[in-house]
Formats: C-alpha cells, sequence, structure tokens
C-alpha cells in the first residue's frame, strides 16, 4: 500500500516565503533610506548655495546720507546658475517694506537673526520654490535699518536629483532583495536538506529492515528521529512478539495432531477388522488435511503480507529450484516418483525469495500429488526474450476438461481429483506470486498426459 | 538402528518411539537437552530426531554445540514452523533434513535413509537372507554376483517380508504399510509390487508364496 500522508503545506516553502518577506521589508527600508539621505543631502546642498548667495548680496549692502544702496553682484546669481537651469527671485526689504525684487515672495514665518539664514520651501507663481532669508541690520545716520534678503529658486534641478536617487535607491532596493532572494532559497534548501536525507535513509531501507536510524542528524532533528527510533523498536517487538507466539501456536497445535496420527498410525498396524482399518485411516487424512490447509492458509497470509512490501533481492533461483527439489525428493521417492532436472545454469533472479520458494513448493507438490505411480516429473528452467520460465510437466491426470483458470481460483479444485487431500489454495498461492513479480502462471494439458505448469517471472 | 529422540511432550516421544521400534528400531529419549547431551555422550547414535522447542532451550542450540564437537551424527529436525526462512535457518545450522509435524513416517524413513545414504554408512546395514544381501540404504539386494536395484516401493515390501520372514503378511497390512493414506488403493496393487519384486529375487532361493485370499510370507531355501 502506498499511502500518501496529507502534506499540510511544504517546510520549505513557508520557510523561503518568510525570509522573502523580512528581505521585501529591508528592502523597502533600505530604497526609502537611501532615497530620503540623498534627498537631504541634495537639499542642504542646494541650501547652502541659497545660503551664500543671500549672504553675497547681504555683504555688498551699502550706506551713504540718503539711505541703503544695494548692488547685487552678478556672483550671487552665477552661483545658483551652476547647478541648474531654474528660474531665481529675489525680494529685498528694508524695514518691512519692499525695495526691489518680488514683493510676493512669501515670507519666512520668523524673522532670522543674527545674520543667520533661514531656509524653507513654500509655493509660488504654481511651483515650488527653495528660500533662504537672512537678515542684516545697518546702521543709517546712526539709526539701525534691518534689511532682509530672500532669494529663490525653483526646484526643477532638485525634482531631476530626486528622480535620479529614487532610481538608485529602486535599483539597490531590488539588487538587494534579489540577493537575499538568491540566498534564502540557498539557506532553506540547505535548512531542509537534512529531513530529505532521513526521509531517504528510511526509504532506501528494504521492507523488512527494522535496525533504528543511525546517521547523525542535525539537533533539532534528534527528537524525530527519537520518536522514530522508538517507534521502530516497539513494531519491531511486536512483530518478534508476533513470530514467537505463531511458532509456539504452531507447535502447540502440530504436536498433539503428530501424536494423534502416529498413534493411529500404530493402531492401525495392529487393526484387526476391515471397518477399524477405514476408521484410522480417515483419521489419518483427517490429520493431514487439517496441517495442510494450516500450512496453506498460512502461506496464504504471508502472501499477501509479503506482496505488500516485496524484497527484491538478487538470488540465485537455480539453486532454489535444486533445494525444492531435495526437500520433495522423499515424499516423491515414496511414489516411484522419477524427477528430471533440466536446469540452466547460474540463473539470478531478482525477487522476493521466500514467495518464489513456496511458488516452487507448491508446483512440485502438486505435480506430486497428482503424478501416478512410477511415472515421471520433469523440471526445467530456462532464461529466454520473456524472463525466466520454470516448466514442470508430470504425467499425471491432467486437467481432464476442467479449465486452468477455475483451478487457480481461490478453493476451487478438479473434479477428478476429490480422493486426494488439497485445498484449493495451491495454485491460487503461484498465481498471486507470478502477479506480485509482474510475471505469468500458465496451466495446461500436456500433449501426452498430464498437466504442464509455468511460472514466467 | 539406533535412534536418539530428543522431543519433550512424552505423549509424541512415547507414540514415536512405540512406533518405531516396530520398525524394529532401538530409541533412547530425551526429554530435555540436557539429558540429550548426556545421551549423545555416551551411545554412538544412528540418526537423532530433534524437537525444536524444548524447556530448557532451542534445538538449534544443540544442533550448533553437536556440530561443534565434530560429532557427525545425522540429525533430522521435528520442526512446527511452516516458513521456509525457518527451515532453511535449520539446515544451515546444520541439520540434515527436516520433517514437519505431524509426519508421515514412511516419509520419515525415507528421509532418514537418504541422510545415511549421503553421509555413506551403508554396509554395515545390510541383511544376509537366504542367499541375497540386501542393503536397504544403497536400495540393492544382491543375487549371486548381480547387484540389482529396487524401486522404493519393492523396497519397503522386501524390508515389511523381511522384518519377520516366514510370518503371513495380510494384504491389507501391506496396503497400509506401502501405500499413503491420501490415496485409496486396491489390494491388486499389492499384486504388482509382490510381481515385480519376485522378477528381482529371480535366481536367489528367495521365494515369496501367496497364500490364497490371506497373503504373503517370505522364505528362503
Amino acid at each position: 500500500m502506498n499511502e500518501h500522508s496529507i502534506s499540510s503545506g511544504s517546510l520549505g516553502r513557508r520557510l523561503l516565503v518568510q525570509l522573502l518577506f523580512v528581505a521585501a521589508i529591508l528592502s523597502a527600508l533600505l530604497y526609502l533610506a537611501v532615497r530620503a539621505v540623498a534627498n537631504q543631502a541634495a537639499e542642504s546642498s542646494h541650501d547652502n548655495i541659497l545660503g551664500a548667495s543671500a549672504a553675497a548680496i547681504a555683504e555688498q549692502l551699502g550706506t551713504d546720507a540718503d539711505g541703503i544702496i544695494i548692488d547685487i553682484p552678478y556672483s550671487a546669481f552665477s552661483m545658483l546658475g551652476a547647478i541648474s537651469d531654474d528660474r531665481v527671485f529675489y525680494r529685498i526689504d528694508i524695514d518691512d517694506e519692499t525695495a526691489t525684487g518680488y514683493e510676493d515672495l512669501p515670507l519666512p514665518s520668523s524673522i532670522p537673526i543674527d545674520s543667520k539664514p533661514l531656509y524653507y520651501a513654500s509655493r509660488f507663481r504654481d511651483t515650488t520654490v527653495r528660500i533662504a532669508a537672512q537678515t542684516r541690520v545697518i546702521p543709517v545716520n546712526t539709526k539701525p535699518v534691518r534689511v532682509l534678503i530672500m532669494v529663490a529658486q525653483t526646484q526643477r534641478g532638485q525634482d531631476a536629483i530626486s528622480a535620479r536617487v529614487a532610481n538608485i535607491a529602486a535599483a539597490l532596493g531590488v539588487g538587494f532583495f534579489l540577493i537575499a532572494g538568491a540566498m534564502s532559497w540557498l539557506a532553506t534548501r540547505s535548512a531542509v536538506k537534512p529531513l530529505y536525507t532521513v526521509a531517504n535513509a528510511i526509504g532506501r531501507r528494504g521492507a523488512h529492515d527494522l535496525r533504528p536510524l543511525k546517521s547523525p542528524v542535525p539537533s533539532e532533528l534528534t527528537p524525530l528521529v527519537t520518536s522514530l527510533n522508538d517507534f521502530i523498536a516497539r513494531l519491531r517487538s511486536s512483530l518478534n512478539r508476533t513470530e514467537t507466539f505463531m511458532a509456539e501456536a504452531a507447535h502447540h497445535v502440530r504436536t498433539p495432531l503428530a501424536t494423534v496420527r502416529t498413534q493411529s498410525e500404530i493402531a492401525l498396524r495392529q487393526a484387526e477388522t476391515d471397518t477399524s482399518r477405514k476408521t484410522l485411516r480417515n483419521v489419518i487424512r483427517a490429520v493431514d488435511e487439517s496441517s495442510r490447509s494450516a500450512s496453506q492458509l498460512l502461506d496464504h497470509a504471508m502472501i499477501s503480507y509479503r506482496s505488500d512490501q516485496m524484497s527484491t533481492e538478487k538470488f540465485d533461483y537455480t539453486a532454489l529450484v535444486k533445494e525444492v527439489t531435495r526437500a520433495l525428493s522423499a515424499t516423491a521417492e515414496l511414489k516411484d516418483l522419477v524427477i528430471e532436472t533440466n536446469l540452466e545454469k547460474d540463473v539470478q533472479i531478482v525477487g522476493d525469495r521466500i514467495l518464489i520458494e513456496i511458488a516452487l513448493h507448491n508446483l512440485l507438490d502438486n505435480a506430486i500429488k497428482y503424478s501416478s505411480f512410477d511415472s515421471k516429473i520433469e523440471i526445467e528452467l530456462k532464461t529466454d526474450t520473456h524472463g525466466i520460465a520454470f516448466e514442470i510437466r508430470d504425467e499425471g491426470r491432467g486437467l481432464d476438461g476442467n479449465k486452468p483458470c477455475s483451478l487457480i481460483e481461490r478453493f476451487q479444485r478438479g473434479n477428478n481429483v476429490r480422493d486426494i487431500v488439497g485445498s484449493g489454495l495451491g495454485l491460487t498461492m503461484v498465481e498471486a506470486i507470478a502477479i506480485a513479480h509482474n510475471g505469468t502462471f500458465e496451466l495446461k494439458q500436456n500433449s501426452g498426459a498430464g498437466t504442464c505448469a509455468t511460472l514466467l517471472l | 538402528m539406533r535412534f536418539l529422540l530428543v522431543e519433550d511432550n512424552s505423549d509424541l516421544a512415547l507414540s514415536v518411539s512405540e512406533r518405531l521400534k516396530l520398525d524394529g528400531h532401538a530409541v533412547d529419549w530425551a526429554a530435555s537437552l540436557e539429558q540429550a547431551h548426556i545421551c549423545t555422550a555416551g551411545i554412538e547414535y544412528d540418526l537423532i530426531l530433534l524437537d525444536i522447542m524444548l524447556p530448557d532451550g532451542n534445538g538449534q542450540e544443540f544442533l550448533h554445540a553437536q556440530r561443534q564437537t565434530n560429532s557427525n551424527i545425522p540429525v533430522i529436525v521435528m520442526t512446527a514452523q511452516n516458513s521456509v526462512s525457518d527451515r532453511v535457518a535449520l539446515l544451515d545450522s546444520g541439520a540434515d533434513d527436516y520433517v514437519t509435524k505431524p509426519f508421515d513416517f514412511a516419509e520419515l524413513e525415507a528421509r532418514c535413509r537418504a541422510v545415511l545414504r549421503r553421509r555413506g554408512g551403508t554396509a554395515k546395514n545390510s541383511i544376509h537372507f537366504g542367499d541375497i544381501v540386501f542393503d536397504p540404504l544403497a536400495a540393492t539386494i544382491v543375487v549371486g554376483t548381480q547387484t540389482r536395484n529396487l524401486r522404493n516401493r519393492e523396497l519397503r515390501l522386501l524390508e515389511i517380508l523381511l522384518s519377520s520372514s516366514e510370518r503371513l503378511f495380510s494384504k491389507a497390512h501391506l496396503v497400509d504399510r506401502l501405500f499413503s493414506y491420501s490415496e485409496e488403493p486396491s489390494e491388486n496393487a499389492i499384486e504388482v509390487y509382490v510381481g515385480r519384486l519376485r522378477k528381482k529375487l529371480d535366481g536367489s532361493n528367495v521365494r515369496i508364496e501367496t497364500v490364497r485370499g490371506i497373503g504373503y510370507r517370505i522364505h528362503s531355501g
């Protein structure tokens, strides 16, 4: 069963999203900070020039008997022209009355003192201007006169600088985000990697490998691996208990059966009448039948259990066929059967050894059971383009018109074999094992007498 | 043959012993691994029948200990285990063969013969009767200078008849001992095998006599 567990989202993706979110915030902050710092720097240098221009005008103020002489130096405006083509305005107020310049140029909110310039932005003639305002107090006829000098410049050049700075800041932000994103991705991958390592270590294991996980893991994963190992240990001990229980159960059931069978054989030896002989033979038959059914039911359970999680090891198929043949040769000998083997040497197969052994055992056991005395069983093992074929031919009673597919069905037996002990599970198991290995099982009537069974894996 | 039976269930042990004695074998019974060790220390057995689950340990340990001490006595394990891997493990740990409980004595005998044959101990088991020499392990009879092979059923028939020469064996008795219980052979089937065995005995002074309506007996001279 390959049941996929329900995913509650990817841990790696969640981590990546969080890291990217943080990177995005940092990028935005970087963008804003770069822009603010650069704008401020640009503005303060602009202010300085505006201030210098106002100071130059203030410097050139002179006096005579009539009053104040205003002589605007050329340099006061040329230094402003050096930064951009922006328009320049000025206004000079003497004692709160505009002496020259634009009288609607907005006044500062407070009067600057100590000849320190005051800088502010304001709307002027549908545009924004930056204004530097400075006062100078000049004595005229010993009476102090306050002169307010204001120099303003439109912001187009400043805006262009701002836009350029914004572009650079944006590029910096995006670049930072991309680099941070890439690093987040790498960090996420390396953070999640141990999880995959653990998952792979478990996934690569054979179906019956219940050893604890020993490879080193990051400390965050230790609780997971520890509980996983606990779980594996519990599973192993539970399986061991089940196996011990099964073995003991088999022992306790089969030992008395063996006693019954042996005592029946002894009694049969000493039987005087045909009736008691018949009874005792029936007892022995019943014991054999129940023992056989028990074995086959266990084999059948084993097949359903192992087909789900087949172990796929490579083993010597030829040697397995030889061992199965050897194990059953005594049974064959009792019926004076000759087993002829024609086995290709060193045939290797990948599959579940125990399952294949059950299949071979069942096929040979069937052949022996249904063979007549003094006959021959031929076993052949050969590889061809379709795979490895194990073929077993007997000279027994054959299928006698029974359909092969009906004999393979569970608990179905041919109507010509009622006199022979059997459970009707043998061929069902062989077929199930063939399917589990992506192979086929075929049963057909021999050209002469008997049956030919082929297991193609 | 002399058997050592290692089995903790006394009911089974007694019936197996009795059954083997019926075939003329000597059987010693050990109910635990400890007793088994004592038995093997003093007596040279032809074959050990070993149960796996014993009160004082696993039969496999005994098997292992036996093989460690270079003891070469053949061991046939009586197992209740069904799984193939368990049986493979038994063979790997030094057992010569195994039978699954409940077992057929004819099959057990066939396995014993096969094991002893593999171990090469034939000559000492041969039986002289009349002017023939019968070797049950090799499944041969020697008539004059000729060695003749016997098929399994001929061999068992001769063994049964020779186990008590001059005794009259009924057809029914012979059917019970020659054929498996899952088969339903007619008593006429016995005649076929008696006929074959007579042919194999041709030229010797051993005769199988038919007692009409009752059965057969063997005698020489």
